[in-house]
């Protein structure tokens, strides 16, 4: 079966964002990009999928600016072994990224996406949901175990409560949390490697999608900041604050 | 105005979240249709129609809806979300997995995670953890959102509001349930919790956290946990706060062995106050603290506990 794994590139996640000044957005110049944590543990699913036999293709595709180029790079010396890039700058809204990837489904008939939960830019947590939909397919979010069988696929799912187990018919749509797994580091003989390998480009365009945002935004601006605490340096003050000044407890 | 709040339940009782979303409805104004979609689901319908704000309760009860699937649920929602101006979930796991393919389905574009309201189509989001503020307009006719629950306050429930059977739904045949492993506590639960004791890395053992659970239940506390925690398997994912785990705010929260990584104050800095422990005094989470404490939490928690025992002063 062949895998498709959707992923996205964002600002690093190590990085603390800022508001431009003129609440536009967030500054994105001269910010380190990286593929997205939740995409990493994807790729690196697919790649374990393939080891075990379970998958014979791995696609790696995003949606965006031409230099999504540079993390299809990474997901290929990870192990993908082709990627498909969707120019469109900037990169469109959730629902748009579903029927780009809707088109890209219908062309290469995986058996399997598997895509990260959400993205660590915009929080949204919809796109696999959004795909699934459109498609028609089984559905298995925030997945933190997953096993594929012949005509199903396995998934332990983490919800608020705890964990639920669900059985999903082939094709299905898996969207992954983060202890899934240990996304692996590419070796440099693999980043030389993923050079060659092959990446497809197409357009919003050429795939039949109109990708016109649905949301408008107003403004973006910091969140309001805590007002600086104080230093305790015993319990016995430490609970005198907490009863008579912050009145908690 | 119509909103149609999809009601989070476990078939006999609503789950708290849903409170909050109707809060939600009632600050967008309008008739509020709650939905209850479940199999065997009278005793959730029943707590649905005193929730003060609902005009009705739809209830949809068949078997294909009973484990809350979305594939069953999705089609459902469709089915009558365009007789609303607005359809809303809590953004919680089940409202996460449901309403993005109901909007789909819809040709709609969901907005996520709202934390305020400003206008009927322009509402406020976090993004990147928590650390920016969106303000976004929604220019498709009907909107479809999520609601952060800490955002809102907890509707009442001393209304009775008529409960309607709405039927047609169907079997997708996608998915089948097989079985949950939930965390049975006595603790309050950590989303609603007005006081959360959550411990780190720090913590260094499964073992340890019973420390934890021990000054927890001296306060009436919820226990919670960084991903460090979780990943290291001291304690189950539920416990999870952070970015994209649990979105917490309560009255009093405090963090032990927490260094405070981004991803995890995004979970927890609307909290009204926030101490921390730990014992290295340049911890990230001291930035956002009420009250800091830089010590051993091996001593400061049985100090702690002993303090919380002597009598107000």
């Amino acid at each position: 079966m062949k895998v498709l794994v959707p992923i996205k590139r964002v600002i690093d996640a190590n990085i603390k964002v800022r508001v431009k000044a003129d609440e536009s957005g967030v500054e994105l110049n001269n910010v380190k990009m990286a593929m997205n944590p939740f995409c990493e543990i994807a790729v690196e699913e697919a790649i374990r999928l393939r080891e075990a036999g379970h998958a014979e293709e791995i696609i790696a595709v995003t949606v965006g600016p031409t230099q999504g180029q540079e993390t299809l790079r990474t997901a290929l010396a990870m192990g993908a072994d082709r990627a498909i890039l969707v120019e469109a700058d900037p990169a469109p809204e959730s629902l748009a990224v579903a029927k780009l990837l809707k088109a890209i489904v219908d062309k290469e008939a995986p058996g399997l996406v598997l895509l990260g939960k959400q993205a660590i830019d915009g929080d949204n947590n919809q796109t696999g949901q959004m795909l699934s939909g459109l498609l028609g397919w089984s559905i298995g979010t925030f997945v933190s175990r997953l096993q594929v069988e012949d005509a199903v696929v396995r998934v332990t799912r983490e919800v608020d409560g705890g964990l639920e187990n669900i059985e999903l018919i082939q094709p299905a749509i898996v969207t992954v949390d983060l202890r899934l797994n240990e996304p692996r580091y590419a070796s440099l003989p693999n980043i030389m490697k993923a050079k060659k390998k092959p990446l497809d480009t197409f357009t919003p365009e050429a795939l039949g999608v109109d990708v016109s945002p649905r949301l408008e935004t107003i403004k973006v601006i910091a969140p309001p900041a805590r007002a600086s605490g104080t230093r305790v340096t015993s319990a016995a003050e430490l609970v005198d604050k907490l009863r008579n000044e912050a009145k908690v407890i | 105005m119509s909103i149609l709040v999809i009601a989070e339940h476990d078939n006999t009782s609503l789950r708290p979240a849903t409170l909050n979303t109707v809060s939600a409805a009632v600050v967008l104004g309008g008739e509020i249709d709650l939905l209850v979609a479940g199999g065997n689901c009278q005793g959730a319908a029943d707590e649905a129609a005193t929730v003060d704000g609902v005009s009705r309760v739809l209830m949809a009860d068949d078997p294909a809806l009973i484990d809350g699937l979305a594939e069953n649920l999705a089609p459902l929602v469709e089915s009558i979300a365009r007789n609303y101006s607005h359809v809303l979930a809590p953004a919680t796991t089940y409202g996460k997995n449901l309403l993005p393919r109901a909007a789909a389905l819809l040709d709609v574009q969901q907005i996520s995670d709202i934390s305020a309201i400003e206008s009927p189509d322009t509402f406020v989001r976090p993004i990147y953890a928590g650390n920016a503020l969106a303000t976004v307009r929604s220019l498709d006719v009907m909107k479809l959102i999520t609601v952060r629950t800490t955002a809102f306050d907890a509707a009442g429930q001393s209304s009775t509001a008529p409960i309607e059977t709405i039927s047609g739904c169907q079997e997708a045949g996608l998915s089948k349930f097989i079985g949950e492993e939930l965390t049975r506590s006595e603790r309050p639960e950590l989303t609603t919790a007005d006081i959360i004791v959550s411990g780190g890395r720090g913590m260094q053992s499964s073992e340890n956290f019973g420390m934890l659970e021990s000054l927890a239940d001296k306060l009436g506390a919820a226990v919670g946990a960084s991903r460090a925690a979780v990943d290291a398997g001291y304690v189950p994912n539920d416990y999870q706060v952070g970015q994209t785990g649990k979105v917490v705010a309560p009255d009093l929260y405090i963090a032990v062995g927490i260094s405070g990584a981004i991803q995890h104050l995004a979970g927890m800095k609307d909290s009204k106050v926030i101490v921390a422990i730990n014992k290295d005094e340049e911890a990230p989470i001291f930035q956002v603290a009420d009250y800091g404490w830089v010590a051993d939490l091996f001593e400061a928690i049985p100090q702690l506990e002993e303090a919380l025992d002597s009598p107000s002063s």
